[in-house]
């Protein structure tokens, strides 16, 4: 393992980080695309070099994605918009959520979740995308409502292996997948609560505010899902879920990562309630699953113990999967932790930076 | 007829860092859409692909608020001069 890299989105900015292949020696540039909000980043390791992305907004100039091919020194963007809806949607891209490069089977191909709710691919790497008609035109798209956050597809998970197939999941409309390369998407969502909707009402078909998804790479069927209120695990991709919160403080929060390595073991950061985003005791706490959701723990050395009052977003949760695996999450506080042994112990990458949005992060070959 | 779109320096690199720009249209929409031909970067910048000016974003000509005016309607006099601002507004960030 030779060196590391963890791309982070700010309220205020992007910054790229890398470290040494032992994670302990973080040089961190200085914040680039400055005033953007960066709420999607995405890092395409799939090719010679890897390629950085920022989904970018600003509140003057507007939304874009941008691109870095030499590790953050520079960032490019098309002079023509690299997503936009097409005249006949009578719709304008507000902001980017999500950039995910596609599995090892698409090569070439990026998925862009947006906001209002839209999924972009591109095919050529992440320059220009096309909006996937199939899902923008789904009957259910009318009544899917925005979350606090915003109309917001902020999660997309290609198949592994099987590139007709994908998970995406939207706040507030729920979790979705496509087995046909996205020209039809269902609904996925049996288990899944709406606590807010009339006891008889709430377990819609649709318009659940899922907050994240994650799966393990080599078993895709397992998804784990952090919704607004409730953590969830699917054996079926999506078929069916049910609830895996015992011994979690709240069912509240925006992240949820699995291990790249154990798919039974994952990561969630929970906040007191939606009325209370705060953490459990205000203390900096990582929830730890090492059994497929049966039982979690607290996990808290090196976070700060008392008196804490930030918020980890849904994003801002990442492994480089490498091996040893790294898991890194940013707060709202400007700070990324780092842990490198499962999360037994939490070091500082960085501080004093704006609110983190969203981290990626990558081993260099 | 002819005008000119004077721009802010912030956005001078969206346009080659050209301050000044010359335009042939007779509204201010076809000023835009004739910036959106040579400097799709900086058309981009100003208006959604709704065709809708940024709501941070105010269009000056001759010193007055176009949205006092015919908006993007407002017909570009010769010689005249169209300002880009960038509004002073935000703050919660």
């Amino acid at each position: 393992m030779s060196e590391v890299v963890l791309l982070i989105g700010t309220r205020k900015g992007v910054v790229v980080a890398r470290s040494d292949g032992a994670r302990s020696d973080w040089r961190l540039r200085p914040l680039q695309l400055m005033m953007s909000e960066v709420y999607g980043v995405g890092i395409d390791s799939r090719g010679d070099r890897p390629r950085l992305f920022a989904g970018a907004t600003s509140e003057h100039w507007g939304p874009s994605v941008l691109h870095s091919d030499d590790l953050g020194e520079s960032w490019a963007e098309q002079d023509t918009a690299p997503i936009a809806f097409p005249e006949d949607t009578e719709t304008a891209l507000i902001r980017v959520w999500q950039i995910q490069p596609g599995s090892e089977a698409e090569p070439g191909v990026v998925y862009a979740g947006v906001e209002p709710h839209a999924l972009f691919r591109s095919q050529d790497g992440g320059i220009t995308f096309e909006l996937v008609r199939g899902l923008f035109e789904h009957p259910h798209r009318a009544d899917w409502a925005p979350g606090n956050g915003g109309a917001c597809l902020h999660t997309v998970l290609p198949h592994p292996s099987d590139p007709k197939r994908m998970l995406v999941a939207l706040s507030a409309g729920g979790v979705y997948r496509t087995r046909d390369a996205g020209q039809s998407w269902e609904a996925a969502n049996r288990g899944i609560q709406s606590y807010w909707m009339p006891e008889e009402q709430r377990f819609p078909e649709f318009g659940q505010c899922v907050h994240k998804l994650s799966q393990h790479p080599a078993r895709p069927e397992t998804v784990l899902a952090q919704n607004h209120f409730g953590v969830y695990r699917s054996d079926d991709y999506g078929g069916s879920w049910r609830a895996i919160e015992s011994g979690l403080p709240s069912t509240f929060g925006f992240p949820v990562l699995v291990h790249p390595h154990d798919p039974d073991t994952a990561f969630v950061f929970p906040l007191q309630a939606d009325s209370e985003r705060m953490p459990p005791e205000r203390a900096c706490r990582i929830y730890r699953t090492r059994d497929g959701g049966q039982s979690w723990q607290p996990l808290g050395n090196g976070l700060p113990a008392s008196g804490y009052h930030s918020a980890v977003l849904r994003d801002g949760m990442c492994t480089d999967f490498g091996d040893p695996a790294g898991v890194y999450f940013g707060t709202r506080n400007g700070e990324v932790f780092a842990t490198r042994d499962d999360g037994e112990s939490w070091e500082l990458v960085a501080e004093h930076l704006p609110d983190v949005l969203s981290l990626r992060a990558a081993v260099l070959a | 007829m002819t005008a000119t779109v004077v721009l802010p320096a912030v956005l001078r690199q969206s346009a080659g860092g050209l301050g000044r720009i010359p335009v042939e249209a007779g509204s201010v929409a076809e000023a835009l859409d004739q910036l959106g031909r040579e400097w799709p970067l900086l058309e981009r910048r100003l208006r959604d692909e709704r065709g809708r000016i940024r709501q941070h974003v105010r269009l000056y000509l001759e010193g007055v608020d176009i949205s006092d005016l015919a908006g993007m309607s407002t017909p570009l006099p010769e010689g005249s001069r169209l300002h880009i601002i960038p509004a002073v507004s935000g703050g919660s960030r």
